[in-house]
C-alpha cells in the first residue's frame, strides 16, 4: 500500500480548491448525500437540459479523498446524460470495490482507494449523490446499502 | 487498595499483553485507541480458555456439578464487581451486553412507566449516542422532551446550567458520562447527583469509559443508575453490566422476557424472578462474564484506576508528555481540555481532515479513532465534523507518542 498512490497530487489539488464547489442557483435536481460512518456530507445540486446535465456544483464537508472524488465528479458529469453518469458511476464502483480494471480516463487518480478499503465510501460519496439528484427522489442518500 | 504497586514496568506490563507485539504495515503496533477498546491481559485471555476447558455449563438451571461450578465462578464476578464499584448487593448488579444495552433497559423499562407527558430529560452536551438514541425512543413514546445541559469551550459541563435546567423544568431524569469518550473530560459526578436530587431529578451515569481510569464507589456518589462496559477495561468484548438502586430495579417491570428471569409461566400469567435474574434472562456471555472477572484482578493489582498507583501515574505522565509533544505541532489543535481528564488527546489538524490522518498514521503502525466518536451533537458543539483522537492506557509508552508524533510531521508533509 502506498500513501503516494492514495494521496496524489491531483487529489491533493482538488481536495484545497475543490472545483465547482459552493451553491447552484437555477438547479433542477439536487440531493444530499451522508456518509454516516464518518460524518461525511455532500451536497450536489444540478442544471438538468433537454436530458443533458449543463452544471453541476457541490457543497459539504469531508476528508480530502472525498473531497476530491466531489470535486472531479461535478467536471466530468457536465455534457452527459442519466444514462452516461450511471454507467461511469458503475464502473467507477467495480473498479473500487470489485477491483475490475477498467479504463476511467480523468477518475483513474482515485483509483490507489482500491488498497484501502476503509476509505472505499469517500470516494464513491459523491456518486451515490449525483444519481440519487438524476432520481430526485428527494431523500437523503447513503452510502449504506 | 491503598498498597497500589508503586514500582511500575511498562515493560513487564507489556508482554502481558499479546497483541501489543505484532507489527502493522512493517512498524510495531502504536495502539492509541484505548477509548474504542483496549487489548486484553493474558490472564484474561486464559480466564475464558480455562472456562470452557473445565467449567462450561449453563448457569443456574442444571443440578450437576459443572452447572453449580459455572454459576459460582459467574457470581463470582458479580461480587468483584460490586467490591471494586462499591455496589452495595451485588444482586443490583445485572448484566448486559455493554453499556448501550445497559442505557436501553432503563430508558425502556423505568423511562416508559415512570416518564409521561412533558417530563423533561436532561442529558449532558457531551453524551455519547447510546446515552441520547434510547431516550430519544422513549421520549417519543410517552411525550417526555430532552434537553441538552451546556458544555464549555474547554468541555466541561456547566454545572449553573444545569441547576438553572433544574429549577425551571419539570426534569425527572439526569443523563451524564463520568467520562468522556471523546474529550477526556472527567465529570463531577457528586455535584451532578446532589443538584438533581434536590430538584426530585434520577441521575443516570453512563460509565464506559470510566472503569480503568478513574475510582469509581456507586454507593457514595449516591447515583440511581451506573453502566459499566468490561471491554474498555481489560476484559472481553459484549459484557457490561447496569447498576440500579434496589428499590429502582424491584418496581422497574422486566425489560426482556425469556428464560430465567421467571418465578412460574403459566398461559394466564407469568410472575417474575428475584434481582438480578428478572433482567436476565436467557443464557447470558458466561466464558465473557467469568473472564471480566480475571480482568477486575487485573485492575486491582494494577490500581490503574487509583490515582497514587505507579500504573495511574504512568499514564498521567505519558499524557503529559504527548500533550506537550502534539502542542508543538504547528496548526494542531487540541479539542478537550478539561482540568480534570483521563489519558484521552482529542485534535484536529489546520487543513487535514481527520480521516486523512487517521489513513496516514496506520501506514506507520499507530492506530488512532477519527470521526465523529458517536458524539455528534458535541462535534456540532466544538465546531468541528470530527477529530483525531489518541487514547492511551496503562501500557502506552513514550516510544509510542514519538512514533505518533512522527507520523503526524508525514501526515504535515504530504498536505503541506
Amino acid at each position: 500500500m502506498d500513501l503516494q498512490e492514495l494521496y496524489q497530487e491531483v487529489i491533493l489539488d482538488h481536495s484545497k480548491k475543490p472545483r465547482n464547489f459552493g451553491m447552484l442557483g437555477d438547479a433542477t435536481h439536487e440531493a444530499e448525500g451522508h456518509n454516516p460512518l464518518c460524518g461525511d456530507q455532500v451536497h450536489v445540486r444540478l442544471r438538468v437540459v433537454n436530458n443533458e446535465v449543463e452544471a453541476c456544483k457541490f457543497e459539504g464537508c469531508g476528508c480530502a479523498v472525498s473531497t476530491a472524488s466531489a470535486s472531479l465528479m461535478t467536471q466530468l458529469v457536465q455534457g452527459k446524460t442519466r444514462d452516461e453518469i450511471a454507467e461511469l458511476a458503475q464502473r467507477f464502483r467495480e473498479v473500487l470495490i470489485e477491483h475490475k480494471e477498467h479504463e476511467l480516463g480523468d477518475l483513474n487518480v482515485l483509483c490507489g482507494v482500491r488498497a484501502f478499503p476503509m476509505r472505499v465510501k469517500c470516494a464513491t460519496l459523491a456518486w451515490h449523490a449525483v444519481l440519487a439528484a438524476l432520481e430526485q427522489t428527494g431523500e437523503i442518500t447513503t452510502t449504506e446499502e | 487498595m491503598g498498597s497500589a504497586i508503586v514500582s511500575f514496568d511498562v515493560a513487564q506490563i507489556r508482554s502481558l499483553f499479546p497483541a501489543l507485539q505484532q507489527t502493522v504495515n512493517g512498524h510495531p503496533l502504536a495502539y492509541l485507541d484505548n477509548a474504542a477498546t483496549t487489548q486484553k491481559p493474558l490472564a484474561v485471555l486464559d480466564a475464558e480458555r480455562a472456562f470452557y476447558s473445565t467449567l462450561n455449563a449453563n448457569v443456574h438451571r442444571g443440578v450437576h456439578q459443572l452447572s453449580q461450578k459455572a454459576t459460582d465462578a459467574f457470581e463470582a464476578t458479580r461480587i468483584k464487581l460490586a467490591k471494586l464499584a462499591g455496589v452495595p448487593t451485588p444482586e443490583s448488579l445485572i448484566w448486559t451486553k455493554g453499556c448501550t444495552e445497559a442505557v436501553n433497559l432503563v430508558a425502556h423499562s423505568w423511562g416508559s412507566t415512570q416518564l409521561s407527558e412533558g417530563d423533561v430529560i436532561l442529558l449532558s452536551g457531551m453524551e455519547h449516542h447510546a446515552n441520547i438514541v434510547p431516550w430519544q425512543l422513549v421520549a417519543e413514546k410517552v411525550g417526555a422532551v430532552i434537553k441538552p445541559i451546556p458544555i464549555s469551550d474547554e468541555g466541561e459541563l456547566d454545572l449553573a446550567a444545569l441547576e438553572e435546567l433544574l429549577r425551571t423544568h419539570p426534569v425527572k431524569l439526569v443523563g451524564v458520562k463520568h467520562v468522556c469518550n471523546a474529550l477526556g473530560t472527567i465529570n463531577s459526578i457528586r455535584e451532578v447527583v446532589q443538584l438533581a436530587h434536590a430538584a426530585g431529578a434520577r441521575v443516570l451515569v453512563d460509565g464506559a469509559q470510566s472503569l480503568a481510569h478513574v475510582p469509581i464507589n456507586v454507593a457514595d456518589l449516591d447515583v440511581d443508575f451506573y453502566t459499566f462496559s468490561a471491554h474498555k477495561a481489560y476484559g472481553p468484548t459484549g459484557v457490561g453490566a447496569l447498576y440500579g438502586k434496589k428499590e429502582l430495579l424491584e418496581q422497574m417491570p422486566p425489560y426482556q422476557g425469556g428464560g430465567d428471569m421467571i418465578r412460574t409461566v403459566s398461559w394466564e400469567k407469568t410472575t417474575f424472578n428475584d434481582l438480578p435474574n428478572k433482567f436476565e434472562p436467557g443464557t447470558p456471555n458466561i466464558a465473557g462474564v467469568v473472564a471480566f472477572g480475571a480482568a477486575i484482578d487485573f485492575l486491582e493489582e494494577t490500581a490503574v484506576h487509583l490515582p497514587d498507583s505507579g500504573a495511574h501515574r504512568h499514564e498521567r505522565d505519558v499524557l503529559t508528555y504527548a500533550t506537550a509533544a502534539l502542542e508543538d505541532i504547528a496548526g494542531l489543535q487540541i479539542k478537550g481540555t478539561a482540568k480534570r481528564k483521563t489519558a484521552v488527546i482529542s485534535f484536529v489538524m489546520e487543513g487535514v481532515h481527520p480521516h486523512d490522518i487517521g489513513t496516514i498514521l496506520d501506514q506507520y503502525g499507530v492506530a488512532i479513532r477519527t470521526g465523529h466518536h458517536c458524539c455528534m451533537p458535541l462535534m456540532k458543539r466544538l465546531g468541528v465534523p470530527a477529530t483525531a483522537r489518541a487514547s492511551l492506557s496503562l501500557y502506552t509508552t513514550k516510544g509510542d507518542i514519538d512514533q505518533l508524533v512522527g507520523a503526524l510531521r508525514k501526515v504535515k508533509e504530504i498536505f503541506s
